[in-house]
């Protein structure tokens, strides 16, 4: 099944390993009507390596989040495995895999607990896994709080009284202070002001060189993914479409879904117009997909082809696609 | 395009009681918007932008207080104005779209009820007309079989077809002015070029005055005719998209586009720029320029006066004592200035 994953030939375990990983909910559509399948995540499959940054992208619903889900153990997979360092997830116990994994959240607002300090939100973690003493753990806080660049003042504050960009950072320590491998960050600046954002990134990209870490980005704006990832995987109802490393795709999207993803990104320049994108409609429901390519209804360069049969995943060297043009 | 002037705001500022004293949330805001062109304000949470939009509506909440030299819409002063008479023009010459359309649209009306009752309300026609220019509408902001949308309730629609359908109430009377606040924030990146397309052509077709406010540089960028940013209640730096965008006279200004990543325009993984430290409290007495505390360059000047908007032609100003030559000159010297 290696072979699936093109970057992972060269020996070396990756970090993170998604094999043919797939999620399908059980929805009700009626009170008496039968409960439809929805697939949420389809047959993915994705490797990073250890200290690399993949970025998930796709519209809402694509099934970013309930990728992440599964990849901080939260879901265990419908069918497929996903391997932390060769080890299938399903075979570790949940303390296990957040020792390996953890999470940073989109809204730092109901991420963190209003009633708590920010010592008890951040050494959490060590008391859910019994790790030191009272004092030790106090001592881990404030070191994990410099860290992030929260000054040590703070440490008996609630989280209401501090900013929005202060309380990702609380987020970010309460993540790091487990020692992870990996960080999943869904979305982790799209809540915050740009003067904040740009804070939050510059920290993640320290903390990552800093401590090794592997990132597992998801996003939407594409811009902010460009800026920091190594490896982006776009996704579409669900399935992995296009998947590369993030200089080929930005510079040669090859999948019409991401060339109009791409093409949808509004840069700062005043003397640029609006592009012109020809998606049309939304994305399709997903428990009725379309036939063929899922992406054919949105195609500009669709043909008779798509709508009949799926196209097949074409793999090259450090990159897949999964478009007819490409079959 | 006719240059005539749909709103003229003249110092303008809102007040608001909070328990530990007054809140100035926005402080001597002048701006006009003319026929057929598009004015976004930009700024942060918190800058004042929206307050200043709710305004002008004269939708603010009780405990605010509204200030203004002039206040004209249309050439009728909308400071004399009766509750009443602001509502009947709510809808009819002001046009308004907010960011959620769930929230704005009501769940237990079908959307063609909705779009009618604002034609009908204002006495533009009975309900056949009004049904009328409904299906017209749909047909614009380029939704395919009108007929069966009228029936259907907003939970049936995508998110992109809500605020399809909020562009078309909001043209049901015509207006002369449509303030939009954050209209494609909750939209998806594909969803939102579409929508910013058929707002700014529907904008054109209908005439009216576009007042759009946005925290994304990039919607600026691509949609300003002008541009205001706001800075903790203070428009900081006024100008067309290009001067503003390609030559900005603000510090602020310059630190927020220093801070968001461009494709192509700086190598990946490389640092971005940053604003340092926060927003100040607006509450109680303003002394001195409101950014100084985050400025790279503020002296001691800035901390004793407001600083007055220097006006360097008729659409451009911007608020700080040094010019950009002046400031370049301190980063190179630091010091000379304190």
């Amino acid at each position: 099944m290696n072979q699936l994953n093109p970057q992972s030939n060269n020996g070396n375990i990756p970090a993170l390993e998604c094999r043919n990983v797939s999620q399908t909910f059980m929805i009700k559509s009626g009170m008496f009507a039968e409960k439809k399948p929805l697939k949420a995540v389809e047959g993915v499959n994705l490797s990073v390596n250890r200290g690399e940054v993949i970025a998930i992208v796709g519209e809402s619903g694509c099934g970013k989040t309930t990728l992440a889900k599964m990849l901080l153990g939260l879901l265990p997979p419908t069918t497929g495995e996903i391997l932390l360092d060769g080890i299938p997830i399903n075979s570790v116990s949940i303390l296990d895999i957040a020792r390996k994994v953890q999470p940073v959240f989109q809204d730092p607002y109901s991420s963190l607990n209003p009633r708590k300090t920010l010592e008890s939100i951040i050494s959490l973690p060590l008391k859910v896994h019994n790790i030191g003493t009272e004092i030790e753990r106090k001592g881990r806080v404030e070191e994990y709080m410099r860290l992030v660049g929260l000054p040590n003042r703070l440490i008996h504050s609630y989280p209401n009284q501090l900013s929005g960009g202060q309380r990702q950072r609380v987020a970010i320590a309460r993540a790091l202070i487990m020692e992870p491998k990996i960080i999943v960050c869904d979305e982790p600046t799209s809540a915050l002001d740009v003067s904040v954002q740009a804070h939050i990134l510059n920290l993640l990209q320290d903390l990552r060189k800093k401590l090794n870490l592997t990132y597992a980005f998801i996003s939407h704006d594409l811009a902010v993914v460009e800026h920091l990832a190594d490896w982006v995987a776009v996704m579409y109802l669900g399935r992995l479409i296009e998947f590369g490393k993030a200089t080929d795709v930005f510079r040669d999207p090859k999948h019409p879904y991401t060339q109009a993803l791409l093409e949808s990104v509004l840069t700062p320049d005043a003397s640029l117009g609006l592009p012109e994108i020809t998606l049309g409609r939304g994305l399709p429901n997903p428990l009725s997909p379309p036939s063929g390519c899922y992406f054919h209804p949105r195609c500009p360069k669709s043909s008779a082809e798509c709508s009949e049969k799926s196209p097949l995943l074409k793999r090259e060297k450090n990159y897949l696609v999964e478009c007819h043009l490409y079959n | 395009m006719s240059q005539e002037i749909v709103l003229e705001v003249e110092d303008l500022s809102v007040d608001i009681n909070v328990p530990s004293g007054t809140l100035h949330a926005v402080s001597n805001l002048s701006l006009h918007v003319k026929k057929g062109e598009t004015l976004c304000i930009v700024g942060e949470s918190g800058c004042g932008k929206s307050i200043a939009s709710l305004a002008i509506m004269n939708l603010l909440p009780r405990r605010a207080s509204l200030t203004a030299k002039t206040l004209v819409l249309e050439g009728r002063d909308l400071l004399d104005l009766s509750e009443k008479e602001f509502a009947n023009l709510r809808g009819d010459r002001i046009g308004m779209i907010f960011q959620d359309p769930m929230t704005s649209l009501n769940p237990v009306f079908r959307i063609g009820n909705q779009l009618e009752e604002v034609y009908m309300e204002h006495g533009k026609g009975n309900r056949k007309e009004a049904r009328e220019r409904a299906e017209y509408l749909l047909e614009k902001v380029g939704i395919v079989a009108p007929k069966e949308r009228l029936s259907q309730y907003p939970h049936q629609l995508s998110g992109g077809l809500r605020q399809r359908m909020m562009i078309a109430m909001t043209l049901m009377c015509d207006p002369a002015l449509i303030i939009a606040d954050e209209p494609t924030t909750a939209l998806d990146v594909t969803m939102q070029a579409q929508t910013l397309n058929l707002l700014r052509s529907l904008q054109k077709e209908f005439n009216a005055g576009l007042i759009l406010i946005t925290h994304d540089l990039g919607v600026v960028a691509r949609m300003a005719d002008r541009v205001m940013v706001m800075y903790a209640g203070y428009a900081v730096e006024t100008g067309t998209a290009i001067e503003v965008f390609d030559n900005p006279n603000h510090p602020y200004t310059q630190g927020l586009l220093d801070c968001i990543p461009v494709p192509g325009r700086r190598e990946p993984g490389s640092k971005l720029g940053s604003i340092r430290g926060i927003v100040p409290a607006l509450v109680g007495d303003i002394k001195g320029c409101t950014f100084r505390n985050r400025c790279d360059f503020s002296t001691k000047q800035c901390e004793e006066e407001i600083v007055a908007l220097k006006e360097l032609s008729k659409d451009r100003a911007f608020r700080c004592i040094l010019t950009p030559e002046e400031r370049e000159t301190t980063k190179q010297n630091p010091g000379t200035t304190q």
